[in-house]
């Protein structure tokens, strides 16, 4: 069962220093405005990851003169002090609000001073459109670089989510630069990395971009030894199919029912067993949690049991003991063997909850028709079962979700089924979706299937464009011409989908990553002999390897791997990857993504909805 | 202390006037002031000088030369004159040079003699030519007032908002008027002049003669008249050596003198100070100078060189080829303090601070006398006051360590006003430093006439950034009034030299501007814009986005590129929004899909319309469909407006050629209708339900037969209506219904989720009734859910079906299972044996 420390397994990199850092950051630039008092408006986004690394009493203490903190929304401040700042993303929005209420306070004649801290960049368009409203001389503003949050001991997320729809729908590059300078930021702390690897057309950005700011700090980290051997890149429209499919890790799980907020939870009443919810901070450090994160879920309540007896035991422990050894049981080990016991009775409670929600969704109906549709048969069973769906409106981002699914495995939908399953989904859930299908066919997650595009079509011709330059024209992101997946042809060489035997990752199917970071990439250190899956995944002119000659690298520092997923990456597939450094015995992965997501988060970026 | 009193010259009884200098002059001017036409700008301004002018036609070949020299002499520009002869030079309030040609036209040129612009003062002007010309001042601005060949006035009260004027004709003038004036009264301006015995007034719509009260007579002309600073008041000379000064209303007379002298004086001006009692007037010469005020007697000094007069707001300044001088009444403070014998408590004060010094007990004998009568108080302000008036530091020092003295006896001295002296001091101390050369006084630079800011004005004009800065930092101006201005002002400045590559220019700017707020980069790329300088402004822009990007570093030739490719086209392409037209700009825009979608995204949040026509412009039906759908429910309010946007949107798209969307569009319109009408008819809540969500209301709300409408309207297929009604009657539990409706005919859907939707209510009754519906597939599964695990049990084994076996024994619990879970062991014993 899981994995507690391996006494194989390289040491982590101390990524607490990113939280010490970020901190101080802030706190710097707070005592910046002088002044007596001011009130802090902070995003409501940031402040779950500001919570993280700061609580409110660091800035309220007196040095910082924080007076009263509010979130920003949409209504008037009534705020009485003299300076006001902003700690926001940024996001015109967010400006037009800070203008309205710079220009409220105009109107009633106050003279206040502005300061707005953007996090983690600020953005030409915001500046802009504070010099359109006419307040741009009033606001004095900065940056808070703070992109990095180590959520667990393995797990950096820049909590980014709109990363995803920017990049991968909108076409909007200006994240990336934010990739890179957090890239940057890694190996100025964690010294050079001596082997990148990249599959994707954000990922190669991105990797340039950060070179070049490596380029320009010459020198600074030349002599440091590396503490990571290699770095992987990876965009999220390479694979979608791994991050649509329902997830079975009880991590993934937890999140898929009661979305892990920045590394926190919220369990409600039905979990604590009271009638209050409960914030619950999930990572290595809770004992119960770590050691079933990765578990199939169908394990975890055969663990929670044996885990329970466990602790049962120990309590046990304590009959027949003498006076003495009672008080060493007493300021030892009650209090952790109390905790455990408070953490386990959470998380039973959690998975029982998600018990009663699978089964009341037919989640074995839903698992089913996943695995069919992965392994390609019965289409139209599951296409029905899909039509069913809508029909019965079960859950408008689910039934989304499978329909995406089985356009990225059938290669797009057959213009009879494309049509009639978006009727019915208007008819369901409203006609504003029109909006909702367009942008799903921009980033090509559901389309139609051309002329010639059935899928023995396209695997031979996909076969011929391997020598054909014109492979590479087709993967023009974007052109509004929708990508074609080949997921079968991509799966049948990579041998994705398995039977019942190996369960690892999502549903008897093996995440993209996995079959890329397993060892291929990593001992050739090339993408050479992926060369036509690469070709298959229309990456073929952004697949990069980048190695450094001189070996400085010490052995300790390759078993480390940093791999960078832009555009979000699913509980899932970060249980993949971890069973797969175990799996392959002594290596270890770290994980970058801009934020965790799911299936559900996913669609949801996509979606039109009204406001 | 003893011989400070020394040039100063009393007039009358009560008024003492003094002359000191403030400059010596090293112009090296070549011809005498008197062949020159000369203007100073008021405020220790700039002076002009047009050398060899027309009047003299010497050498026609020659040309003459415009020279600017700064109030100390120092050269500031010099440029040949290639234009038509000049008539008249003089100074804007925004020390702009306004040159007046004789053929009309006004050339404008700026302090470092660069043109501006120039504008006519009329066409009838170009036949009769000008003959004079004067530029006033008024609250507006700066005016202009010509007489031509044709002894007709214009003018025009302000050159900024040029509105010319023509004045009416003044009767049976014949000859040019001896002399004349431009006079601002009540807001409008007036001429004045005299012909011979008589003066007129003109205003726009008549010609006035008037006659000054009290006039001595005999007076057979006028040879001058001079306006005050303020227009209040007017002195006239006549041709027999008697001045009459007066208001300008002409209503009232103040005094009058007589000097004997009939020849023409060459100059006239008032000198005088607001709120004074004393009012002077200041007559030059060829060699003389003469005060001449409400008294018997007059100042007279003798002028060595040739002298120029510039009236200031609080005296006059005289300068010459050698010296720079300033005349002006003693302001009162100076006055009791250093009268000689001065009982005054400020007098008494500098005394005991002196004698403080020289470590003397007549310190404290003097401290006593003034706080014996409670002075001290009045003391220190004198002490202030009068240090402002000063003009050399080691007088304005010793007199604020006076003051600093006697409030150290004081209990509650507000401090404001020593501290705001000391500074104003340090100010203006600094700008009338030679190389500076703008001798302000006090006065000025205090009273509202000049504020701090049209100082920074005066000094960024002078291109002395340095200076304005350190002033800025020195009285701790907000950075936006203050440092920031002066910033984008000097790089508006280093953007216009056109010897420096872009390079270096756009790495100067991007150094010195950084981070400091309130600097609008766009003026500065619109100025470089502006020159010609297309790179310079990308560069501009490239270099401030690069700083904002990824924190202030140097710049390297590589990254410049590679930035311009990635981020600069799109702040560039904003900018130039506002400089292009909207096709070129688009045009341009969609050559960069890069910049194109970070602009539709700005749009989409900051300018809607601009969206609009993007769409437009591209043909891009597609999205402009999107964008109309969009509309319908986030701008439009009213139902027609709605449907009016959803119908541009079905266009849109069928020009798209998606007619799925379209079709779908129109749908959703007919239905936004319906759902209006139902609302008026029924009542309750139906827009902006989706369809399926519509026709469950209506079944909900027992109108099924609407309902069903609906559903064929609509061509709802049979499947989802199905689900639809079990799922709205389930709700409703009108049990009776759904039992008919699952008799209307064969269920699409089978009965398997009739069992399932009673069971969820928890009717297990009702559930029963359909589960022997089932269809055989689904029975064992039906069975179990109505919980008749025995029936269940015998329908499995009679499948013979493994999977259907095992999921009943499962459900097989405790001791009443017991039974027939007996029965399937056996039964599979019995499948395996075979």
């Amino acid at each position: 069962m899981a994995f507690p420390h391996r006494p194989d397994a390289p040491e982590l990199p101390d990524f607490s220093m990113l939280k010490r850092l970020a901190r101080d950051q802030l706190i710097y630039l707070l005592e910046q405005v002088t002044s007596w008092k001011k009130d802090l408006f902070i995003e409501a986004d940031l402040m779950s990851p500001l919570d993280r690394i700061a609580n409110v009493s660091i800035l309220k203490r007196n040095q910082h003169e924080v007076d009263k903190l509010y979130k920003v929304e949409n209504k008037p401040a009534l705020s009485s002090s003299e300076q006001l700042c902003f700690l926001v993303r940024p996001r015109i929005k967010n400006m037009r609000y800070i203008a309205s209420l710079v220009n409220a306070d105009k109107v009633a004649g106050r003279t206040r001073k502005y300061k707005v801290i953007f996090s983690p960049q600020k953005f030409y368009a915001c500046e802009m459109v504070l010099e359109e409203e006419g307040i741009y001389g009033d606001v004095s503003c900065d940056e808070w670089a703070f992109s990095l949050l180590p959520l667990d001991v393995d797990l950096l997320s820049m909590e980014l989510p709109e990363f995803f729809r920017d990049y991968f729908l909108e076409g909007d590059q200006r994240w990336i630069n934010t990739v890179a300078q957090a890239l940057h930021l890694l190996s100025t702390l964690y010294g050079p990395f001596p082997n990148c690897y990249g599959i994707g057309r954000c990922a190669k950005m991105a990797y340039e971009l950060w070179r070049k700011l490596e380029e320009e700090e010459d020198g600074e980290t030349k002599g440091r030894r590396p503490e990571i051997g290699h770095i992987f890149l990876l965009d999220r429209d390479v694979d979608f199919v791994t991050a649509l499919c329902s997830q079975v890790v009880y991590e993934g799980l937890v999140d898929d029912t009661f979305r892990i907020k920045c590394g926190s939870v919220d369990f409600g009443p039905e979990v604590t067993s009271s009638d209050k919810s409960l914030k619950v901070l999930l990572n290595a450090e809770d004992k119960v949690f770590h050691e079933i994160r990765n578990e199939h879920f169908s394990n975890v309540f055969g663990f929670l049991s044996q885990k329970a007896r466990n602790l049962q035991a120990q309590y046990d422990r304590r009959r027949g003991m003498d006076i003495k050894q009672m008080k060493n049981f007493v300021s030892q080990e009650l209090k952790g063997l109390k905790q455990e016991h408070r953490l386990l009775s959470l998380h039973i409670g959690a998975c029982e909850s998600i018990m009663k929600k699978k089964t009341k969704q037919d989640f074995q109906e839903l698992i089913k028709t996943e695995h069919a549709l992965l392994e390609g048969f019965n289409i139209r069973e599951s296409t029905s079962y899909i039509e069913e769906h809508i029909d019965r409106q079960v859950s408008p981002i689910e039934s989304l979700r499978l329909m995406c699914l089985l356009s990225i495995t059938e290669n797009g939908l057959i213009p009879k089924d494309y049509r009639s399953l978006k009727t019915q989904y208007l008819q369901s859930y409203g006609p504003e979706h029109l909006l909702t299908f367009s942008n799903l066919r921009r980033a090509g997650l559901l389309t139609e299937q051309g002329p010639g595009d059935t899928l023995t079509a396209v695997e031979s011709k996909v076969s011929k464009l391997v020598t054909d330059k014109a492979a590479g024209k087709i993967t023009d992101a974007f052109s509004s011409l929708a990508k074609r997946s080949n997921f079968r042809a991509i799966s049948k060489k990579l041998n994705l989908v398995c039977g019942t035997g190996m369960v690892r990752g999502v549903g008897g199917f093996i995440p993209l990553w996995s079959t890329f970071l397993g060892g291929n990439v990593l001992e050739r250190r090339s993408w050479q002999g992926l060369d036509e899956v690469v070709r298959l995944l229309n990456c073929g002119d952004f697949a990069f390897t980048d190695m450094t000659k001189e070996d400085k690298a010490s052995s300790e520092s390759l078993r480390l791997i940093l791999v960078v997923f832009l555009g979000g990456c699913t509980f899932s597939e970060i249980s993949a990857l971890r069973f797969l450094g175990r799996e392959k015995g002594k290596r270890e992965f770290i994980f970058l993504t801009t934020a965790v997501t799911n299936s559900a988060r996913l669609m949801e970026a996509m979606s039109e909805v009204k406001a | 202390m003893d011989c400070y009193t020394a040039n100063w010259n009393p007039l009358g009884d009560s008024a003492f006037y003094r002359k000191y200098e403030l400059y010596s002059m090293d112009w090296d001017l070549k011809e005498e002031l008197r062949d020159c036409l000369v203007a100073a700008a008021p405020y220790g301004g700039p002076i002009a000088l047009l050398r060899n002018p027309w009047r003299k036609e010497k050498a026609a070949s020659v040309r003459p030369v415009l020279d600017i020299y700064s109030a100390s002499g120092m050269p500031l520009a010099s440029l040949l004159w290639k234009s038509g002869p000049v008539v008249s030079l003089g100074w804007s309030a925004e020390e702009e040079l306004l040159c007046v040609q004789e053929d009309g036209a006004v050339l404008v040129y700026g302090l470092h003699g660069d043109f501006r612009r120039h504008f006519s003062m009329g066409n009838e002007v170009l036949q009769n030519r000008v003959l004079d010309a004067r530029i006033f001042h008024t609250e507006f601005g700066s005016g202009v007032a010509i007489l031509t060949g044709a002894h007709r006035f214009t003018l025009s009260a302000n050159v900024g908002d040029l509105k010319l004027r023509r004045m009416p004709e003044v009767p049976g003038l014949q000859s040019a008027p001896s002399c004349w004036t431009a006079l601002c009264q009540d807001r409008v301006a007036h001429i004045l002049l005299a012909v011979g015995p008589d003066l007129y007034l003109l205003d726009h719509a008549a010609c006035s003669t008037v006659t000054p009260p009290g006039l001595a007579p005999g007076v057979s002309s006028f040879l001058q008249m001079a306006v005050s600073f303020t227009y209040r008041h007017l002195a006239l000379f006549t041709d027999t050596g008697y001045i009459w000064m007066g208001t300008a209303s002409l209503k009232e007379k103040l005094c009058e003198f007589n000097c004997n002298i009939r020849a023409a004086p060459k100059q006239m001006v008032w000198c005088s100070r607001p709120r004074s009692k004393e009012r002077a007037v200041v007559v030059a010469w060829e060699r003389r100078l003469m005060v001449v005020g409400d008294a018997p007697e007059s100042i007279q000094f003798v002028l060595d060189e040739d002298s120029y007069l510039v009236p200031e707001l609080d005296g006059v300044r005289i300068f010459s080829r050698s010296t720079h001088e300033f005349l002006h009444e003693v302001p009162a403070a100076s006055e009791e303090i250093f009268k000689i014998a001065s009982m005054a408590p400020g007098a008494l004060l500098l005394e005991a601070q002196k004698e403080y010094e020289k470590e003397s007990q007549k310190a404290d004998e003097y401290l006593r006398e003034i706080q014996e009568l409670g002075q001290l108080t009045q003391a220190v302000q004198q002490c202030i006051e009068a240090a402002g008036h000063e003009h050399q530091p080691d007088m304005q020092k010793s007199l604020l360590r006076a003051a600093s003295f006697g409030k150290c006896f004081l209990d509650r001295f507000p401090p404001d006003s020593f501290v705001r002296m000391c500074q104003d001091l340090r100010v203006l101390n600094a700008v009338r430093d030679y190389h500076i050369g703008i001798p302000l006084t006090y006065r000025k630079y205090r009273y509202k006439q000049l504020t701090i800011q049209v100082l920074l004005d005066r000094l960024v004009l002078r291109r002395l950034y340095p200076l304005a800065i350190q002033i800025c930092e020195y009285l701790r101006l907000p950075e936006v009034q203050g440092v920031s201005r002066i910033l984008a002002h000097w790089a508006c400045y280093k953007v216009q030299q056109k010897d420096v590559s872009d390079e270096d220019v756009a790495r100067a700017i991007n150094q010195k501007l950084g981070d400091t707020p309130g600097v609008s980069y766009s003026d500065i790329a619109a100025r470089a814009y502006g020159c010609g300088r297309t790179e310079l402004a990308i560069k501009v822009w490239v270099c401030w986005s690069m700083s904002h990007a990824q924190g202030s570093r140097p710049l390297r030739a590589g990254t410049l590129t590679w930035v311009r490719a990635r981020l600069g086209v799109f702040t560039v392409l904003l900018h130039l929004k506002n400089e292009l037209n909207r096709g070129d700009f688009f045009m341009t825009l969609r050559n960069q899909p890069m910049a194109l979608s970070l602009y539709r995204q700005f749009c989409k949040h900051q300018e809607l319309e601009t969206l609009k026509d993007l769409y437009n412009q591209d043909d891009n039906h597609q999205e402009l469909g999107s964008f109309h759908i969009r509309a319908s429910y986030a701008a439009e309010e009213r139902i027609e407006g709605r449907v009016a946007a959803l119908q541009t949107a079905a266009d849109a798209f069928y020009k798209a050629k998606n007619e799925f969307a379209a079709k779908a569009t129109e749908d959703q319109m007919r239905l936004l209708r319906l759902q209006r009408r139902l609302e008026d008819e029924l009542g309750g809540q139906f827009l902006d339900l989706s369809l399926h969500d519509t026709v469950t209301t209506l079944i909900l709300g027992g109108h099924n037969k609407r309902a069903e409408q609906l559903a064929r309207d609509f061509r709802i297929p049979d499947k989802r209506l199905w689900w639809l009604k079990l799922t709205a009657l389930a709700d409703l539990e009108d049990w009776e219904e759904l039992e008919k409706f699952s008799k209307s005919k064969k269920s699409p859907i089978g009965y398997l989720p009739f069992v399932e939707i009673c069971i969820k209510q928890h009717n297990k009754y009702e559930a029963k009734k359909y589960a022997s519906r089932v269809g055989p597939e689904q029975k064992v599964k039906a069975l179990l859910l109505v919980g008749d695990v025995a029936q269940a049990a015998d329908v499995a084994i009679e499948h013979r079906n493994e999977a259907e076996l095992s999921l009943v024994l499962s459900h097989c619990t405790g001791a009443t299972d017991g039974a027939t879970a007996d029965k399937i062991q056996r039964a599979r014993a019995q499948a395996q044996k075979k």
